[in-house]
């Protein structure tokens, strides 16, 4: 069985402008230890895909569909279990760790909230346990740093401290929402590191979501790409990467400059982001695409399965877009 | 050819003082920007990388001339900027325009995309027949793709690729010889970021304009410029041709932050040796003494604390601030 389990989910907020469909019939599975990439630019989907599970939207959303944790169907659960949960079981680090850290408590105190809390520890215990857990995500000299507050740390440190919070309740699943992208380059080299040595050493699923086609390529087994709230394909990274199945992932990774190779004209996507409040009848990426048919505008394409367990959503035939 | 811009020995550095400090209480040195130096050919393209914390923005405020330089020169087409008179200053200005990282921040939202645009020419040539500027409004508008119909539109009803675009529609109206891009497209999309790249490269072609682009994104950077600057804590590490800094940089840093850029590219990646650099960026309020980089710099020894680190510069006007430098191989199929 899979760890999480994602069949058909909607995200839909009540606006002022009336309702957005963030999230628009999603389904996908990740396995124990296993990574998925979500890719996809902003305004996809793809954090709120996140949010939904963890129960977490914001007051005007709403969220319905199957999200099963090993068996527990988390949109159904009460915010007393979802809390338990959320910590045990499934754990969360986001974009920018300085909105995420309490900036009026001490690391000390933070960390151990969750383990007297979850685990019912002693606060002495709980220090220790966080102190070690700093040690393993590698941040010097922790036993003295642990008293420290929030600011007294870099960008990359405390994305470190938001890792090791998460990981304290040894979480099966970690989800990473754009983990690096308030970081440097080179900090952010050393965050990727540091993930994959944890899901080595811990056995940590990791559902990574980001814009970054690079990082997607160094570190995960399985990508999902995501437009206008919709998968547009799925596959193993390798696969996906050699051979994008759907005109929008071709079209992304043509997009982005590459260091290594000179190309005199960077091949574009024409055209804006979609509006999320008025999203066309078919596919998504319909006004977008170069190659769209007649019906992309007014008909969804549905799920098409093939090769090595991939999918993709596309009117177009898989042999003129690999092509 | 004569440079258009010449940089020589640049350096900018602010007071901070601490909150709550006495009056008396010396304030104390932020060295933004040390020692930089450059010179831009007419119509060519000096890209600016490093990290945040590295000087980049303070080295395009200077050039602008909204930050005072402390120590060196800036010379644009030979006038020193320092010795300029108010007048001269303005005219200046004109020669010299900039584009923003937020693209919709860098907007007034109470201002019509028009009159956005129109504002640098009824600033400094408040004379122009109304139709005139309009035409010219429209005309720009077209040039970087937007619908001159949009004219009377707010920025607020634009995308953000759509709002960079006025951006440069404005930046572009004075006819610049110069232009100065902090970090365009680092809040844009993958998708829009292509399509402004695009547009940037193709009106620098058009329209011969030189320019500064100042991005992180080392692959963007070096998509778009002829030269590369490499700086790290204000201080300049390493100067050379867009092409032989990406495939042979001879700086640590620069090799370093060459192999910290991803590859979209899983079979490439798997294969590819990544040394990762240890550590944060110090404080630039305390700077390592000798060369800044040492202190997470895989070849620093003892002498790297001593002294700042000479200038190397080998064929091609290939810049390295570094005696222990080497060329290194950090790319497989480049």
């Amino acid at each position: 069985m899979a760890l999480l389990d994602v069949q058909d989910l909607n995200v839909v907020f009540q606006t002022a402008d009336g309702p957005v469909h963030a999230v628009n019939g999603l389904s996908f599975q990740i396995d124990k230890g296993e990574t998925l990439a979500i890719v996809g630019e902003s305004g996809s989907g793809k954090s709120q895909t996140a949010f939904a599970a963890m129960g977490l939207l914001a007051q005007n959303g709403a969220a319905n569909g199957k999200v099963a944790f090993d068996g527990t169907d988390l949109l159904s659960l009460s915010p007393r279990q979802m809390n338990k949960m959320r910590a045990e079981k499934v754990a969360m680090i986001f974009q920018d760790p300085m909105t995420s850290l309490n900036p009026y408590m001490r690391i000390s105190d933070q960390m151990a909230e969750v383990l007297t809390q979850h685990k019912g520890m002693s606060k002495r215990a709980a220090i220790a346990e966080a102190t070690k857990m700093l040690d393993a995500v590698r941040i010097p000299d922790a036993a003295a740093r642990i008293t420290m507050y929030p600011h007294e740390f870099s960008g990359g440190m405390r994305q470190r401290i938001m890792i090791a919070m998460a990981l304290l309740c040894q979480p099966q699943l970690l989800i990473a929402d754009e983990p690096t992208t308030a970081l440097d380059v080179t900090v952010q080299a050393q965050i990727m590191d540091l993930l994959g040595d944890i899901r080595r050493d811990f056995g940590t699923a990791i559902v990574l979501i980001t814009h970054d086609l690079g990082i997607v390529a160094d570190f995960c087994d399985r990508t999902l790409v995501m437009y206008g709230g919709q998968v547009m394909e799925e596959g193993a990274t390798t696969d996906v990467f050699a051979e994008p199945a759907h005109p929008y992932t071709k079209g992304l990774l043509r997009a982005v400059p590459r260091i290594d190779r000179d190309d005199d004209v960077l091949q574009t996507i024409s055209g804006e982001p979609p509006d999320m409040s008025r999203l066309p009848a078919g596919c998504p990426f319909s006004p977008r695409c170069d190659v769209a048919l007649d019906h992309c505008a007014v008909q969804r394409p549905a799920k098409e399965h093939f090769g090595a367990d991939r999918r993709r959503a596309c009117h177009k035939p898989l042999a003129e877009v690999t092509s | 050819m004569s440079p258009i811009l010449s940089v020589r020995d640049l350096e900018v550095a602010f007071d901070i003082r601490p909150q709550g400090a006495w009056p008396w209480t010396p304030s104390r040195k932020l060295h933004a920007v040390g020692g930089v130096s450059f010179d831009i050919a007419p119509g060519d393209c000096l890209g600016v990388v490093g990290e945040s914390g590295s000087g980049k923005s303070t080295l395009a405020r200077a050039i602008v001339g909204t930050v005072p330089a402390t120590g060196g020169q800036i010379l644009f087409e030979g006038a020193d900027l320092a010795a300029m008179s108010v007048t001269e200053r303005r005219a200046h200005r004109k020669d010299v325009q900039m584009i923003f990282q937020d693209p919709l921040a860098a907007l007034n939202p109470r201002m019509t995309v028009g009159d956005i645009i129109a504002e640098p020419l009824v600033t400094h040539f408040p004379k122009t027949p109304r139709d005139e500027v309009k035409s010219r409004v429209r005309e720009l508008m077209e040039r970087v793709g937007l619908l001159p119909n949009l004219i009377n539109r707010y920025p607020h009803e634009f995308s953000g690729g759509q709002c960079q675009r006025i951006g440069i529609a404005r930046a572009l109206i004075l006819k610049p010889k110069l232009l100065i891009c902090d970090e365009p497209v680092s809040a844009l999309d993958v998708s829009v970021q292509a399509q402004v790249i695009n547009l940037l490269a193709e009106l620098r072609r058009d329209m011969g304009l030189s320019m500064v682009f100042i991005a992180h994104d080392l692959s963007v950077v070096k998509h778009i410029s002829d030269r590369i600057l490499v700086m790290y804590l204000g201080k300049q590490m390493e100067q050379a041709e867009a092409k032989v800094l990406c495939t042979r940089p001879e700086h640590p840093y620069t090799q370093a932050l060459i192999s910290s850029v991803p590859i979209p590219d899983p079979v490439l990646e798997a294969k590819r040796d990544r040394p990762v650099l240890e550590g944060d960026l110090p404080s630039p309020l305390a700077p390592p003494s000798g060369c800044v980089f040492r202190t997470r710099c895989p070849k620093a020894q003892a002498s790297c604390a001593q002294v700042q680190p000479e200038m190397v510069v080998q064929e091609g006007n290939h810049m390295i601030a570094c005696p222990f430098h080497a060329p290194m191989q950090v790319l497989q199929n480049a």
